[in-house]
């Protein structure tokens, strides 16, 4: 196996081996966090910028640490204080740093397709950390290297992703990535948040939270988006933590031995009750964990080849 | 065009000799740390021989000194990082750092700089089966040798264990 792509878009045009590629290269970078000293000089002099167009913490922190874990040098590109609030197109805004020699752009934007867009005009890797309602790839690749590593495998298991998965990147990203590697998928949420058409992609569509998880060897509970429900896709925030909330009741309706995901940040009391999140089922913090290693071996992967 | 310079018995007594050797000058106390791949088989062969003799355990370790490679860019796009194996703490150890040959020195570097970011060990001494002094570029040399080859850098040197290779011999080749 090669890697030659200089970006990471999204998993939907990567191979099952590419991505099992990225997965077992993981593996190896996992134990560096772990050590005494959690540095290894393998992209030493490379600088990486994370350009933000969207707030987040957790994924440009993971990112970042991923980075300097490699001992590469990091940049944050605070957006709010940048040009680009001067008018600046984003493709001018990644040409200018480019112009001061940068090897990677981590790219968080609001706009589906605008990592492929800076892909397009920049000759440094791109890794998308999120577009739109597109594709979120690293977090979908820590959701895998996660249900691997409890599991030791995951074709034959089946994943019940709940909520919205209308306007939700991280579930597509997870669509592709668990389905091309033969596990089963069940979306689950509110008939107006499930895109239509969505079984063409391989999955299977169901309404019913309590059918959805009922032999589901992981829940997967997407963050309910509240700044993406402007439109009245359901009546409010109380119905739907009734139908689609894991409380208690519904945990003891699911299968004897599932572990719950979820992408973070929890709503807590709204899509997952606290008591079902600090069960020893839950897996939370061992995603934020395999976190830093799968991101360390994308960015290893892809940086490591730009001159 | 092969040449063979060792054969599996000769491998054998060398590996047997210099584990005494090594004993003898460092003590009981040392840990053994191979650089994958052969280096670490190499290693865990030396651990055997020196725990029999000595009736102890001593700690053992294997290094993939990938990410720690000065020359990424030359070795094409898909190296395996296969990860390290180093489950002791080297703080304070004396450690005998295995390797199958010894080439630049850029590997031997690389496993340096890699142990001292798990600790700070009293002594590292190396260990190679097969040296190729006039190749160096580095100012690394080994304490204990098996043997030494002058070989130009048109010839490769292939190191076959059973393990891996099935046959158990060392060789000299025309790079072809």
């Amino acid at each position: 196996m090669n890697w030659k792509r200089k970006d990471l878009l999204g998993l939907q045009d990567l191979s099952r081996e590419d991505i099992e590629y990225i997965l077992d290269t993981a593996v190896s970078f996992k134990e560096v966090s772990a050590r005494p000293v959690k540095k290894v000089p393998a992209l030493r002099g490379k600088t990486l910028v994370n350009l933000f167009f969207e707030p987040s913490t957790r994924t440009k922190t993971s990112f970042e640490l991923a980075g300097k874990r490699l001992s590469a040098d990091v940049l944050n590109f605070e957006v709010g204080t940048s040009s680009v609030s001067k008018g600046e197109t984003i493709v001018d805004t990644a040409r200018n740093i480019e112009a001061m020699k940068v090897d990677c752009f981590i790219v968080r934007h609001s706009v589906s397709g605008a990592p492929f867009l800076i892909s397009n005009s920049v000759k440094a890797a791109v890794i998308n950390a999120g577009d739109g309602c597109h594709e979120h790839p690293t977090q979908a690749l820590l959701d895998l290297f996660t249900v691997r590593e409890v599991f030791g495998k995951i074709s034959g298991l089946r994943i019940a992703i709940i909520g919205d998965i209308f306007h939700s990147r991280v579930a597509r990203s997870n669509i592709w990535g668990f389905t091309k590697l033969g596990a089963k998928v069940i979306v689950c949420g509110p008939p107006t948040l499930i895109p239509a058409g969505i079984e063409k992609i391989g999955v299977s569509v169901c309404y019913c939270l309590v059918e959805a998880i009922k032999n589901a060897d992981i829940v997967y509970l997407l963050r309910l988006q509240k700044e993406r429900q402007q439109e009245n896709f359901f009546p409010s925030q109380s119905e739907y933590r009734d139908f689609f909330g894991f409380d208690m009741e519904k945990f003891n309706l699911a299968k004897n031995k599932f572990f719950l995901m979820h992408p973070g940040p929890m709503n807590r009391g709204l899509e997952i009750s606290t008591e079902t999140a600090e069960k020893e089922n839950s897996l939370i913090l061992q995603q934020v964990t395999n976190g830093i290693a799968v991101r360390m071996a994308v960015l290893y992967l892809t940086v490591r080849n730009i001159q | 065009m092969e040449n063979k310079i060792l054969s599996a018995p000769e491998i054998k007594k060398i590996l047997d000799k210099l584990s005494d050797l090594a004993i003898k000058e460092l003590g009981k106390d040392i840990a053994v740390i191979g650089i994958k791949r052969r280096g670490a088989i190499l290693a865990e062969r030396i651990k055997k021989i020196i725990d029999r003799k000595n009736a102890v355990n001593i700690d053992y370790g294997s290094l993939d000194i990938t990410l720690y490679r000065d020359d990424f860019s030359d070795i094409g796009s898909g190296p395996i990082v296969s990860g390290s194996e180093l489950l002791f703490d080297p703080e304070d150890k004396k450690i005998l750092l295995v390797d199958d040959v010894l080439y630049t020195g850029r590997t031997v570097r690389a496993a340096v700089d890699q142990i001292i970011d798990y600790g700070r060990p009293k002594i590292i001494r190396l260990f190679v089966l097969v040296d190729r002094p006039n190749c160096r570029e580095l100012p690394i040399q080994a304490d204990y040798l098996g043997i030494k080859i002058i070989a130009g850098k048109k010839q490769i040197v292939d190191v076959r264990l059973k393990e891996v290779d099935r046959v158990e011999e060392v060789v000299v080749k025309e790079k072809t």
